[in-house]
């Protein structure tokens, strides 16, 4: 039947484009889903990238992530700005539906759908998204500007996003429930020396306060048990983030934590034909250029899957 | 694609949008705000397609830091959507185009 596809490939960061890039290469033709305020994945919301070989100067990430994309259309990957709201992934022909309602079928589908960010899960937090709270400092940090915020998180993102908020704010708090950094050492260095930033240990958020915008946060010592307030106007929140497997969660197998299981080396997942790279499938490096190696991984295995049945077909 | 969105600023804020006898559907964003980005085609297309019952319009939150901070905008994208000098709706962050046009849909 001719409106069966090759491969579609399902999420736009690293992974996904650079999926799209080998496939296109090799004239599988693929379709993409950059999924409809998520085009171009976790990077579009970050600014420089300083470790992605190649660009010995850094490259902001919105410009990375722009070139992976037009690299993969310049080889006739067909990209659609759009969600995908429900698949099925068994079978010889997989069926995706796009947010529009329209179905696409494919012999090959490669998920790339990455990471979301992670909530705190504490009173106040949802009600004050938007209006303090917030998980993109690159958007919404410009607005505290000579303000005294909060960031909670340990890791890389939080490091980023403190020393990249020194720009605006007059004092960053970094809130952290353990005594130290989970943040590679250049980045903690560098937040570390900021005489802006400053480090509250063995403290974690337990609620967010304001009628209606944020005017304060309760921190609790999780060894002393002792709370206390904390007078901020902004709260970034870098806390780490979570798989996006709702989709084809009950499809394909995945770990107690919600990550699609590939048979490694490969990126095989449970359902044949089914392929999973980047975030989505990894809890241990994270990376662009990891997210970009197991893309083209699982272009390379949705071809020799498509060959191999080929030639028993 | 054309361009059916209008430009306000801080001093044009309270002639084009709340002196409006449309509703104006305000765009808070920023040339370094990615979210701002993904939503811009949609705002455009709902521009075109509706016109004629609302007009959308969009502030650079860079050059007019008055008219965000004077209805506590700290997060973009934020659409507000004003009738009659009144914010009647506010809609923050980034939104699939179909959500945004469900939660448009009165002034549609």
């Amino acid at each position: 039947m001719s409106d069966i596809r090759n491969l579609i490939i399902i999420g736009s960061g690293p992974a996904g484009y650079t999926a799209a890039l080998y496939a296109a290469r090799d004239q599988l033709q693929p379709l993409l889903f950059e999924g409809a305020v998520t085009a171009g994945g976790a990077l579009m919301n970050t600014t420089e990238v300083e470790n992605f070989p190649g660009f010995p100067e850094g490259i902001m990430g919105p410009e990375l992530m722009m070139n992976m994309k037009s690299q993969a259309e310049r080889f006739g990957a067909e990209l659609v700005t759009d969600d995908v709201t429900a698949v099925k992934l068994d079978g010889d022909v997989k069926v995706v539906t796009d947010g529009s309602g329209n179905e696409h079928r494919a012999r090959a589908v490669i998920l790339a759908m990455g990471s979301g960010y992670r909530e705190l899960g504490i009173p106040g937090e949802k009600e004050l998204s938007g209006h303090g709270v917030s998980w993109c400092a690159t958007c919404d940090g410009f607005f505290f500007k000579g303000q005294q915020i909060a960031v909670v998180g340990g890791g890389d993102s939080a490091m980023e996003e403190a020393t990249f908020l020194t720009k605006f704010a007059d004092r960053v708090i970094v809130i952290h429930r353990r005594d130290e950094l989970r943040a590679s050492r250049i980045m903690a260095e560098r937040a570390m020396k900021d005489p802006k930033i400053e480090f509250l240990w063995d403290s974690e958020v337990v609620s967010a306060q304001g009628e209606t915008t944020l005017t304060g946060v309760t921190v609790r010592n999780v060894k002393t048990g002792q709370t206390s307030e904390l007078p901020v106007t902004g709260l970034f929140i870098a806390i780490g983030h979570d798989p996006r497997s709702d989709l084809v969660r009950d499809q394909v197998g995945l770990d107690p934590d919600g990550y699609v299981l590939v048979e490694s080396p490969t990126t095989a997942t449970s359902a044949s034909g089914v392929f999973a790279c980047g975030d989505l499938v990894d809890h241990t490096y994270r990376q662009a250029i990891t997210a970009a190696g197991t893309g083209c991984a699982a272009a390379l295995d949705a071809e020799r899957f498509l060959a191999d049945q080929e030639d028993s077909g | 694609m054309g361009n059916h969105t209008t430009t306000v600023t801080d001093a044009s804020f309270t002639q084009d949008v709340l002196q409006s006898d449309k509703p104006v559907i305000v765009d808070f964003w920023a040339e370094w705000c990615g979210p701002c980005k993904m939503i811009a085609p949609v705002l455009e297309e709902i521009a075109e397609t509706h016109g004629d019952k609302i007009t959308v319009a969009k502030l650079n939150v860079d050059e007019n830091p008055q008219t965000p901070a004077s209805y506590g905008v700290v997060s973009i994208p934020t659409l507000n959507v004003y009738r009659g000098g009144k914010i009647v709706k506010q809609i923050i962050g980034a939104k699939p185009k179909q959500t945004l046009l469900k939660d448009l849909a009165e002034f549609l």
